[in-house]
C-alpha cells in the first residue's frame, strides 16, 4: 500500500463525519505508522516524515468534520464586537505568559509593557475583553516558551504534526506543555468552565483562519509539506522577532546569508498571523 | 543627414528619460499606489469580493503582474536545482509558477473586507538596487497587525518585486522544499507536470463555477 493511499483512505474515514469515524481513526493511526514508516523523502528536518503524514490527515479530516464547521458558525452567528472581545479575552490571558517569556529572553521593556498590558486590560477593558493597552500605544507581542528556548540557541529538532494541536517541533512541543503551565484557563477547577473557555479559544483561534484556507488550497501543490515549510519559516521568523537573517539561495549551491536590509525599521514587523501561523494553530 | 541624427536624438532621449521616469518611482511609492489603485477597485466590485475568480486575475494580470520578475521568482522558488533546468524548461516553469501565484493572490484578493493597509516609508541611499517594502495589514479582530513585505529590486525597467513575505513566511521559498524534492523523484520535467495538473485542476474547479 502505497503511503498516499494510506492518506486519502484516511482522509475518506474523516469526512465521515461521525464519532465512529474519529475511533476508526484513532486505530488507523497505528496502521499508518506501520505502513508509513519509510515513506520520507530525505528532508533532513522532517525524519518522520510517514508519521507527520498522518497524523496531518487525521487532524486534517477531523478539522473538516468537526473544527471548521462549528467555527464557520461561530464566524457566521457572533456579531464582530462580541468576536473581538472573546479574542482580545484570551489574548489577554496570553500576555501574561508572554511577559514571562520576554523576561526569560531579557527583553525586560517589552516584559514590563506586558505585565503593564495585563493590568490595563483586565481593569480599565474590564477583564480583558477590550485591548485598551493597544490604543493607548502599549503593542501587543508574540512570544512562548519554545521561541524563548529557540533564543536561548536550542535547536528546533523534527519537525512533529501533534494529534489534534497540529504542526510542532520537538522543542517546541516542550515549550507547549511550559505554556499550559502558565496559562492559568486548564487550571481552572471547574470542569465544564474550564473545558467550555478551552473549546471556545480554540473556535477563536480557528475562526481566525477561515480566510486563509481557500489560500492555502489554491497555492499548495502538496498541503502538508506546505503547511510544514510555512511553519518552519514562522516560527524561525518569530524567534527573530520578524527580522531573521534571510537566507538566499538563488541558484548558487551554498546559502547566502544576508543580515536585513535596514535594520532602523526592523521592530516593526513581528506579525501576529500569517499563513504559518494558520499551520499552528489551525488544529489547536 | 541633420534630419536622422536629429531623430536618433529625440528617440534616444526619449528613450533615456523613459527609462528615467521609470526608476524615478522609488519602491514603497510604488508599492503605495498600486495598492491603493488596486484594493479600490476590489472595493468596488462585488464579483470579486464573492470570489469570481476570472475577474479578479484580470485585475492582477494587468495592474500587478507589470511589477514582478517572474524569471527571479521561479528561480528563487526553485533554488539551487535552477541550473539543472535548460532555458525551455525555465521559460515553461516561470509560465505556470506564475499561473500558481495568480490564482493564490486572486483568492486572498477575494478575501479581502476593507483591512487598512499601511506602508512604511523607505530610506534608501541612490546606490542601493535592493529593497525591503514593509507594509501592514490591520484586521478587524486582532489586536496585532500582519506583517506583508515585498522584496524589491532595481531593473531597467523600474523596481520589480522578486519575493513577498506575509508574516515572516515568504510565498516564493516556501516553494522550495516541494520542488527540490519533485526534482530529486522526477526530474525538471517532472515539476513541470506537477505544476501543469495543479494549475489544470484549479482551472477546472474555476469552470465548473
Amino acid at each position: 500500500m502505497k503511503p498516499s493511499s494510506v492518506v486519502q483512505t484516511m482522509l475518506k474515514i474523516g469526512s465521515r463525519r461521525s464519532v465512529e469515524s474519529v475511533r476508526g481513526m484513532l486505530g488507523a493511526i497505528g496502521v499508518a505508522l506501520v505502513l508509513t514508516g519509510c515513506a520520507t523523502s530525505g528532508n533532513p528536518k522532517d525524519p518522520i516524515e510517514g508519521f507527520n503524514r498522518a497524523m496531518f490527515a487525521i487532524n486534517d479530516g477531523v478539522d473538516q468534520a468537526v473544527i471548521r464547521p462549528v467555527a464557520v458558525g461561530y464566524d457566521t452567528v457572533m456579531p464582530s464586537p462580541l468576536k473581538k472581545g472573546v479574542t482580545n479575552f484570551f489574548g489577554n490571558i496570553a500576555d501574561l505568559f508572554i511577559g514571562v517569556n520576554n523576561l526569560l529572553q531579557g527583553k525586560v521593556s517589552n516584559g514590563v509593557s506586558d505585565f503593564g498590558r495585563v493590568l490595563v486590560n483586565s481593569t480599565v477593558g474590564l477583564l480583558g475583553l477590550i485591548d485598551v493597552a493597544s490604543d493607548i500605544g502599549m503593542e501587543k507581542h508574540n512570544e512562548d516558551f519554545g521561541q524563548t528556548f529557540g533564543r536561548w540557541g536550542i535547536d528546533s529538532g523534527a519537525y512533529v504534526v501533534l494529534p489534534l494541536l497540529g504542526p510542532s517541533t520537538v522543542r517546541d512541543t516542550v515549550g507547549l506543555i511550559a505554556d499550559s503551565k502558565t496559562n492559568p484557563v486548564p487550571h481552572i477547577d471547574d470542569v465544564s468552565v474550564r473545558n467550555s473557555l478551552l473549546a471556545l479559544s480554540l473556535i477563536d483561534k480557528r475562526a481566525s483562519f477561515l480566510a486563509a484556507d481557500k489560500v492555502v488550497e489554491a497555492a499548495a501543490l502538496d498541503k502538508y509539506s506546505y503547511i510544514r515549510d510555512a511553519h518552519l519559516q514562522r516560527r524561525r521568523n518569530l524567534i527573530f522577532d520578524g527580522n531573521p537573517p534571510r537566507e538566499r539561495d538563488d541558484s548558487a549551491s551554498t546559502f547566502d546569508v544576508d543580515v536585513g536590509h535596514d535594520t532602523t525599521l526592523a521592530q516593526h514587523t513581528d506579525a501576529d498571523l500569517s499563513i504559518g501561523e494558520v499551520a499552528t494553530t489551525a488544529y489547536k | 543627414m541633420k534630419l536622422v541624427t536629429g531623430i536618433l536624438i529625440l528617440a534616444s532621449s526619449i528613450a533615456f528619460s523613459a527609462k528615467l521616469g521609470a526608476q524615478e518611482i522609488a519602491p514603497d511609492t510604488l508599492i503605495r499606489n498600486v495598492s491603493n489603485e488596486v484594493l479600490d477597485i476590489v472595493r468596488k466590485d462585488k464579483d470579486i469580493q464573492a470570489g469570481h475568480t476570472s475577474k479578479a486575475i484580470d485585475l492582477i494580470e494587468s495592474k500587478v503582474l507589470p511589477h514582478f520578475n517572474f524569471m527571479r521568482m521561479t528561480q528563487l522558488a526553485v533554488g539551487k536545482d535552477w541550473r539543472q533546468a535548460n532555458s525551455e524548461q525555465q521559460k515553461t516553469l516561470a509560465n505556470e509558477f506564475h499561473t500558481l501565484l495568480v490564482r493564490t493572490y486572486s483568492k486572498a484578493l477575494s478575501e479581502y473586507r476593507n483591512e487598512k493597509i499601511t506602508i512604511k516609508a523607505l530610506t534608501l541611499k541612490p546606490e542601493d538596487t535592493d529593497a525591503r517594502v514593509r507594509t501592514e495589514i490591520s484586521q478587524a479582530n486582532s489586536g496585532k497587525p500582519i506583517g506583508l513585505d515585498y522584496y524589491m529590486e532595481k531593473s531597467a525597467s523600474g523596481w520589480k518585486v522578486y519575493d513577498i513575505e506575509i508574516g515572516g513566511v515568504s510565498l516564493i521559498t516556501n516553494y522550495r522544499e516541494t520542488f527540490g524534492s519533485e526534482i530529486r523523484r522526477s526530474g525538471v520535467d517532472g515539476l513541470i507536470k506537477l505544476l501543469q495538473s495543479k494549475n489544470q485542476s484549479a482551472e477546472g474547479a474555476t469552470a465548473k463555477k
